[in-house]
C-alpha cells in the first residue's frame, strides 16, 4: 500500500510537470487556432524545427538549449509572419480556408517532416545541458530536473504570453480580432496585420516548447505527430481563445496520461488525449473556460 | 451517359487493363498496378466526403487500417478455429472459414463505416474543423489500440499466408488485382451516382453554406453521416486486401502518414468537384510515386506528393480539372 501511494504521488507529480510543458506547446494552438481561427494542423511540426534548431545550436556551440531557443526567437517569428502570409493571399482572402486551408497546413506538416527526415535521419537526436539527469526529492516525491526545468520555463512563457495579450494594445488587439475584425477595422486597426503579428507570435512560442521537448525526451522527425491529438485536445477542453483554460486542460491531461502510463503502460497513453477531445466535443463543444 | 452504360464501359477499360496486364506485363506490373489502384480507391473515398461536403478527414490511414485489421482479425480466427472448445463448434467453423477474400472486404468496409459513423456522429454537429481533428487523433487512437492487441499481432505484426495460386486467375497477386479493379468500379461509380442524385446535391449545398442549408430544410447532419459511413466504408474495403497483398501486417506500414497524405493530395491535384479528379490525381501521383520508388528514392517522392499539394492549393484550388475547365472556356471565348 505504502509502495503504491507513493507511485501515485510521483505520477501526479511528474504528471503535473509533463502538463507545464504541454501548456508550452498548446500555447501557439491556443493563439492560432483559438484567437485567429486558423486550424494550424502544422503547428507540431514547427516544434519539431525548434527542437532540432536548438540541437544544432546546443550541438555547435554549447549554449544551453532554453538561451538557444529565446535567442531564435524573432527568426521564428518571422517564419511564422512568412506563413501567414502566404495563407492569407492565397486562402483566407479568396475565402477557401476551411477545405484548401487545411489541405495547405497538412501538406507543410507532410513536408517538414519529410525534410527533417532527409536531413536528419531517423536517428533519434538529444541534447547536454547541467539539468539533464539529476532529480530533486522532496519526502517520497521524485522531481527530475529535466522535466522541472522545462515546465518552470514554459510556465514563466506562459506568463509571459498572458500579460502581453491581457494588456498591451495589441494583445488586446489580438483578443479583438477573433471576436470581431469588423470593429477593430473601424478603429483604425488593419486586422490582418494583427493577425500576422500573433500568428507570427503562435509559431515563435513553437521554437521554446521544441527546445523544452529535445529536453524531456530524444526526438526523430516523426515525433511532432504525436502531439496533433493532445495539443487540440488541450485546446479545445481549455476552451477555445483561453490561455489560462489551455494550462488548466494541459495539466489535468499531463495527470491523466501520466496515471495512465503508470497504472496500464505507457503505449496507451496516447489514447487518453483522443478519449478527451471526444468526451469534451460531445459533452460540452466549448470546454473548461470557453466563451 | 446513363449508369448502366457507364457501368459497362468501366468493366470493359478494367478488362482490357487486366488483359494488357496479363499479356505484356509480369508480376512486378501487378504488384504496382495494385498500389496505383488502391490510391484510386482511397482518393475516390476521400472525395466523397472531402470534395462533396468540405468535410476534411486526416484519418484515412486509421480507416484503411480498420479494414485491414478485421481482416488480419478473422484470418486469425481461422487459423485457431481447432483450439475451440466445443467440438461441435469447430465443425461449424470449418465450413465457415477461412473465410474468401471477398467477403473479408465487405467485412472490412462494415467495420471502418461504422467508426466512421461513431466519429461522425460524435463530432459532425460541431464546426467542421472539429471534425479533421478528431479524425486526426482517430488514427493515432486506432494504432494505440491495435499495438496493445496481442491477437493481431500488436506492435510485432501479424503474417498472413496467402496461397501461391488461384484458380482462373493464376498467381494471387493478380486475384488481388482483379478485386482491386472491382472496388475501383464500385467505387467510380458509387461517386459518380451520388454526384448525379438528390444526395449530392444535398452535399453540394453543405459544401458552399452549411447554415443556409440547414434553414432550407437539407437534413445537414444525415447527409453528412451518410457521406462519412460511405467514405469510411470504401477506405476499409481498400484496407482489407492490404494483408494478403504484403503477406505481412504491422501498425507502422498500416498507419503510414503516406496514405492520408496521398488520399488529400490525389482528389486535391485532380479537382475535388467530380469522379474524375480524384481518378486523375491517383492515377497521376501513384504512377510517379511507383516510378519515383524505384528511380530515386521512397523518400523523394514523399516530398513531391507534399510539394504538389501545397502548390496545387495555392495556384491550382480546383486541381487538373479546374485547369482543364478553364482552359475550355478560354478557348471557347476566343
Amino acid at each position: 500500500m505504502e509502495f503504491s501511494f507513493s507511485l501515485l504521488i510521483n505520477a501526479i507529480a511528474a504528471g503535473l510537470l509533463l502538463g507545464g510543458f504541454y501548456a508550452a506547446v498548446t500555447a501557439g494552438i491556443a493563439i492560432s487556432f483559438g484567437m485567429l481561427d486558423i486550424v494550424n494542423i502544422a503547428h507540431p511540426a514547427f516544434i519539431i524545427v525548434g527542437s532540432y534548431v536548438a540541437y544544432i545550436i546546443n550541438a555547435k556551440f554549447g549554449v544551453d538549449p532554453i538561451l538557444a531557443s529565446i535567442v531564435m526567437l524573432p527568426a521564428f517569428y518571422a517564419l511564422g509572419a512568412a506563413v501567414y502570409q502566404v495563407y492569407y493571399l492565397s486562402f483566407e482572402k479568396r475565402g477557401q480556408e476551411s477545405l484548401r486551408g487545411l489541405a495547405f497546413f497538412f501538406g507543410l506538416l507532410f513536408v517538414t517532416e519529410v525534410l527533417l527526415l532527409i536531413v536528419f535521419g531517423v536517428d533519434y537526436r538529444s541534447v547536454n545541458a547541467a539539468y539533464i539527469g539529476p532529480s530533486i526529492n522532496i519526502g517520497p516525491i521524485e522531481l527530475p530536473l529535466r522535466l522541472l526545468v522545462p515546465c518552470a520555463a514554459a510556465l514563466a512563457m506562459f506568463a509571459v504570453l498572458q500579460i502581453f495579450l491581457s494588456r498591451s494594445f495589441i494583445g488586446r488587439a489580438v483578443m479583438a480580432v477573433s471576436q470581431d475584425p469588423l470593429a477593430l477595422r473601424l478603429m483604425a486597426v488593419d486586422p490582418t496585420r494583427i493577425k500576422r503579428i500573433a500568428f507570427g507570435i503562435s509559431i515563435a512560442t513553437a521554437s521554446m516548447a521544441g527546445a523544452f521537448l529535445i529536453i524531456i525526451q530524444p526526438v526523430i522527425p516523426s515525433v511532432g505527430r504525436d502531439y496533433i491529438g493532445r495539443i487540440f485536445a488541450i485546446c479545445v477542453l481549455g476552451g477555445l481563445g483561453s490561455l489560462p483554460g489551455a494550462l488548466i486542460a494541459a495539466l489535468l491531461l499531463g495527470v491523466l496520461e501520466s496515471l495512465t502510463s503508470t497504472f496500464y503502460g505507457p503505449s496507451w497513453a496516447p489514447a487518453v488525449a483522443f478519449g478527451i477531445l471526444l468526451i469534451t466535443l460531445a459533452v460540452r463543444p466549448s470546454g473548461l473556460l470557453g466563451r | 451517359m446513363r449508369t448502366p452504360l457507364f457501368i459497362i464501359c468501366e468493366v470493359v477499360v478494367a478488362t482490357v487493363l487486366y488483359l494488357l496486364f496479363r499479356h505484356y506485363g509480369n508480376d512486378y506490373f501487378f504488384f504496382a498496378g495494385y498500389t496505383v489502384l488502391q490510391f484510386v480507391v482511397m482518393a475516390t473515398a476521400w472525395n466523397i466526403l472531402g470534395g462533396y461536403c468540405g468535410y476534411v478527414n486526416f484519418g484515412s490511414a486509421g480507416f484503411f487500417a480498420i479494414g485491414a485489421y478485421s481482416s488480419v482479425f478473422f484470418y486469425t480466427v481461422g487459423q485457431n478455429v481447432q483450439d475451440m472448445d466445443p467440438g461441435f463448434l469447430t465443425s461449424v467453423l470449418h465450413v465457415i472459414f477461412p473465410i474468401p477474400v471477398p467477403i473479408l472486404i465487405v467485412f472490412g468496409g462494415a467495420f471502418a463505416g461504422l467508426v466512421g459513423l461513431g466519429t461522425g456522429y460524435l463530432t459532425l454537429r460541431l464546426r467542421g474543423v472539429f471534425f479533421a481533428i478528431a479524425t486526426l487523433a482517430l488514427a493515432v487512437v486506432i494504432e494505440t489500440l491495435i499495438v496493445n492487441w496481442e491477437y493481431v499481432g500488436g506492435s510485432r505484426g501479424a503474417y498472413i499466408i496467402p496461397p501461391n495460386t488461384v484458380p482462373v486467375f493464376g498467381p494471387y497477386i493478380q486475384y488481388l488485382f482483379v478485386l482491386m479493379l472491382v472496388m475501383v468500379i464500385v467505387g467510380l461509380t458509387a461517386a459518380r451516382l451520388i454526384e448525379r442524385s438528390r444526395l449530392g446535391y444535398g452535399f453540394a449545398t453543405i459544401r458552399d453554406d452549411e447554415l443556409a442549408a440547414e434553414a432550407s430544410g437539407v437534413p445537414t447532419l444525415k447527409l453528412k453521416l451518410i457521406a462519412t459511413v460511405l467514405s469510411g466504408a470504401l477506405m476499409g474495403m481498400a484496407g482489407s486486401t492490404f494483408p494478403f497483398y504484403l503477406g505481412f501486417t504491422e501498425p507502422g506500414s498500416v498507419f503510414d502518414l503516406s496514405y492520408a497524405v496521398n488520399s488529400i493530395a490525389m482528389p486535391m491535384i485532380g479537382g475535388t468537384t467530380s469522379w474524375v479528379g480524384p481518378l486523375i490525381g491517383a492515377i497521376l501521383l501513384g504512377t510517379m510515386q511507383q516510378v519515383a520508388t524505384v528511380t530515386i528514392s521512397s523518400v523523394a517522392n514523399l516530398l513531391i506528393v507534399g510539394l504538389m499539394l501545397i502548390g496545387f492549393v495555392i495556384v491550382a484550388p480546383n486541381g487538373i480539372v479546374g485547369l482543364w475547365q478553364d482552359w475550355i472556356a478560354k478557348r471557347s471565348k476566343s
